[in-house]
């Protein structure tokens, strides 16, 4: 009996692992499918149209959903002027430059992607060039040489720290002592942000000091017990908590509150990214200001395009258009944020 | 010093030990202020309340986990069971799931602490009836169990607005937070069930000998599927913690690794990973030793670069500690020296 259920099991599980496998590749044709017809329609139209092909890393995270959403709302809304291919990789490289074959073969004008690991795209960029299609490297970099793509669009995460420690300075009056709640260790957005934070206090600032700096990885929860410590080591000291993302802030001002003390007012707080969470503290009172890493990157990415398809040559860095948002203006923005 | 050597036959006796040193250690280089306790808001508040309701999540999967390993199995999914449930409790309050429940916070708890137990009983049913090796079995659901979170809170991290839910993590009764009391529940209860009743006996002889104690009438596998249901019921309490903690579903984030300090609680706490004797006392020693470990750690400021490094240094002293070959031997050559110096002539 134990044998059967045994073996009713296996063949299950078996199943549903090679319908998993065969589910991704079935996908492919059918889109690819669709592709090349909207393809011979927009050549008959005369190839006036922009045509852009998009190699997407997936779903990951809602930072990614709202790029996604972002770039193919521009691209319905231009419908007229731009032909869009969207090709979504779930993960895999493998599926990324299959996609850019794709789009070679199309004939497209402009690739974009957002290549889901660093290296290993030599190979498809020298098709690519070759073929004379410029590639745009949305958010994430790749490690090759700087004459296989045209540009990067993306955040400048140094910037993004410095701004941090000029809004800190004006919540302060340029004087006061701050704890850092800083990313994971290692994590480019964490050692850029503290970078770009660090020498501005030493360049501008004399009188802002960071008292005490630990990584909370990213997390509330981390960020909150991280927090907690600092509360208990250094009290009333602290003026101003800097946290390399908003969700170790909101972790961070639990902490605030549990200690008796005001965050926002008795300790002022700057962070990154611009999540929904962090508008609804400063609503509340509890936040100061955030400093934005804008995944909405849908108009510069076809700008972009467009100037490539017109001849115009691009900067080699397309910094994103980012903004610093604060506290008085939270409750007119909040509605607006779809991340 | 009869005394002392009765009390450190119990398994509990070196952790409470190494705990105790631990924190002397802060408050000596703290210069005293580890220590200090003050009253904020008409609770306590200090670095040891911390390490108390910090500690209290790591505190309840120790417990669970103490039974599973004594069992000589294991129990890896812990940490996805705690978002599971962190994620079903806060859709619920959230109203994003059963709107139907009208954000009802009990019914929300309760249905949380079902998911943990029917996740807790799906591992003790791969373990027990299919005979899966525990730590196959229970990877199952640590990979698939952050799935699962992600379907229920559609991959967003769900915010709560609900004072009577921040009430786990956050309330205070007579001063003390609220997640030390349901430490205290859970452990009242698992020490009447296992010191008053047979099951604890039972329980040590199936982790000890599952085939003989087979044969002397144990059901030994309705003892697994049971211990395991349990972890996963301690899991989801865990879990409401945690989210209750940072107000919301942090479904990629909730417990991550905490499978791996739940072990690790438990081996400090002297129970050994091949199934046998347990101590559930010795694993919370263990379990809120790892916490101060990290209190500490923050307290002193380390560099966040070398935290990990410091952190497995002190693991490494304790279960060096622990080791009773590892005694013999520097007791061995401890008293070797003493002896040379002896018999050197004056």
């Amino acid at each position: 009996m134990k044998r059967i259920i045994a073996a009713i099991l296996t063949v299950c599980i078996a199943s549903l692992a090679f319908g998993g496998c065969a589910s991704t590749p079935a996908e492919k044709p059918a889109s690819t499918g669709t592709q090349s017809t909207a393809e011979v329609v927009s050549k008959a139209e005369g190839n006036k149209k922009l045509t852009v092909g998009f190699a997407q890393i997936g779903q990951e995270s809602g930072w990614r959903d709202a790029e996604t959403a972002s770039i193919q709302f521009y691209a319905g809304q231009h419908v007229d002027t731009i032909d869009f291919k969207f090709a979504d990789a779930q993960q895999k490289q493998e599926n990324q430059i299959k996609a850019i074959k794709s789009f070679i073969e199309m004939g497209v004008d402009v690739i974009g992607l957002a290549p889901v690991v660093e290296t290993g795209w030599d190979a498809v960029f020298t098709e690519a060039k070759d073929a004379g299609i410029p590639i745009v490297l949305l958010d994430r970099r790749a490690k090759v040489s700087d004459d296989l793509y045209t540009t990067f669009i993306g955040s400048d995460f140094i910037t993004e720290g410095q701004n941090a420690a000029d809004e800190l300075a004006k919540l302060l009056n340029n004087k006061g002592n701050i704890v850092e709640l800083e990313g994971t260790v290692g994590a480019s957005a964490a050692n850029d942000r503290k970078k770009g934070f660090d020498d501005q206090l030493a360049a501008k600032y004399p009188d802002m000091k960071v008292i005490a700096s630990q990584t909370g990885d990213f997390t509330r929860a981390k960020g909150k017990e991280v927090m907690e410590s600092f509360l208990k080591t250094y009290g009333n000291k602290i003026n101003a908590v800097y946290a390399h993302n908003d969700d170790m802030m909101l972790g961070a001002i639990e902490a605030m509150k549990e200690a008796g003390m005001k965050p926002g007012k008795d300790i002022k707080t700057v962070s990154c990214d611009g999540v929904k969470g962090i508008f609804q503290a400063m609503v509340d009172g509890e936040a100061n200001v955030t400093v934005e890493c804008n995944p909405l990157l849908g108009p510069q990415f076809f700008e972009t395009c467009q100037k490539l398809k017109n001849g115009e040559t691009v900067e080699k860095w397309i910094k994103s258009q980012e903004s610093v948002f604060r506290a008085d203006t939270a409750a007119k923005d909040l509605p607006t944020r779809v991340y | 010093m009869e005394k002392i050597k009765k009390l450190s036959k119990y398994q509990g006796f070196w952790p409470v030990i190494v705990l105790l040193a631990i924190l002397l250690i802060n408050g000596i280089v703290s210069g005293g202020s580890f220590f200090e306790i003050k009253i904020v808001d008409a609770h306590l508040y200090g670095r040891l309340i911390d390490i108390l309701r910090n500690g209290s999540k790591l505190m309840l999967l120790a417990t669970g986990m103490t039974f599973v390993l004594a069992t000589g199995g294991t129990d890896i999914s812990v940490g996805s069971v705690m978002a599971i449930s962190g994620a079903i409790a806060c859709s619920i309050v959230d109203g994003r799931i059963l709107p139907g429940a009208g954000q009802n916070v009990q019914v929300a708890i309760l249905l949380a602490l079902l998911g943990g137990m029917l996740c807790g009983a799906w591992n003790g049913f791969l373990v027990s009836k299919i005979k899966i090796q525990p730590i196959v079995a229970t990877m199952i659901l640590m990979v698939a169990g952050r799935g699962i979170a992600q379907l229920i809170t559609d991959g967003k991290i769900v915010t709560v607005t609900s004072d009577s839910y921040y009430f786990i993590n956050g309330g205070y009764i007579l001063g003390l937070p609220f997640p030390l009391f349901i430490v205290l529940f859970v452990v009242v209860l698992v020490l009447l069930f296992t010191k008053k009743t047979a099951f604890g006996l039972f329980l040590e002889s199936t982790g000890c000998n599952p085939v003989s104690s087979h044969f002397a009438g144990i059901n030994v596998n309705n003892i697994k599927w049971l211990v395991y249901t349990f972890c996963g019921v301690t899991a989801a309490v865990a879990g409401l913690i945690e989210s209750a903690g940072i107000k919301g579903a942090d479904c990629n984030n909730a417990g991550l690794f905490m499978e791996l300090d739940a072990i690790l609680a438990v081996a400090i706490g002297g129970t050994s990973l091949n199934g046998g004797r347990f101590s559930v006392p010795a694993s919370l020693a263990g379990a809120l030793i790892i916490q101060s470990i990290t209190t500490s750690v923050y307290a002193m400021g380390i560099a966040p670069e070398i935290t990990a490094v410091v952190k497995a240094v002190i693991v490494i002293c304790i279960c060096l500690f622990q080791s009773p070959e590892f005694k013999e031997k520097m007791g061995k050559r401890f008293s070797g020296h003493q002896q040379e110096r002896m018999a050197k002539p004056v």
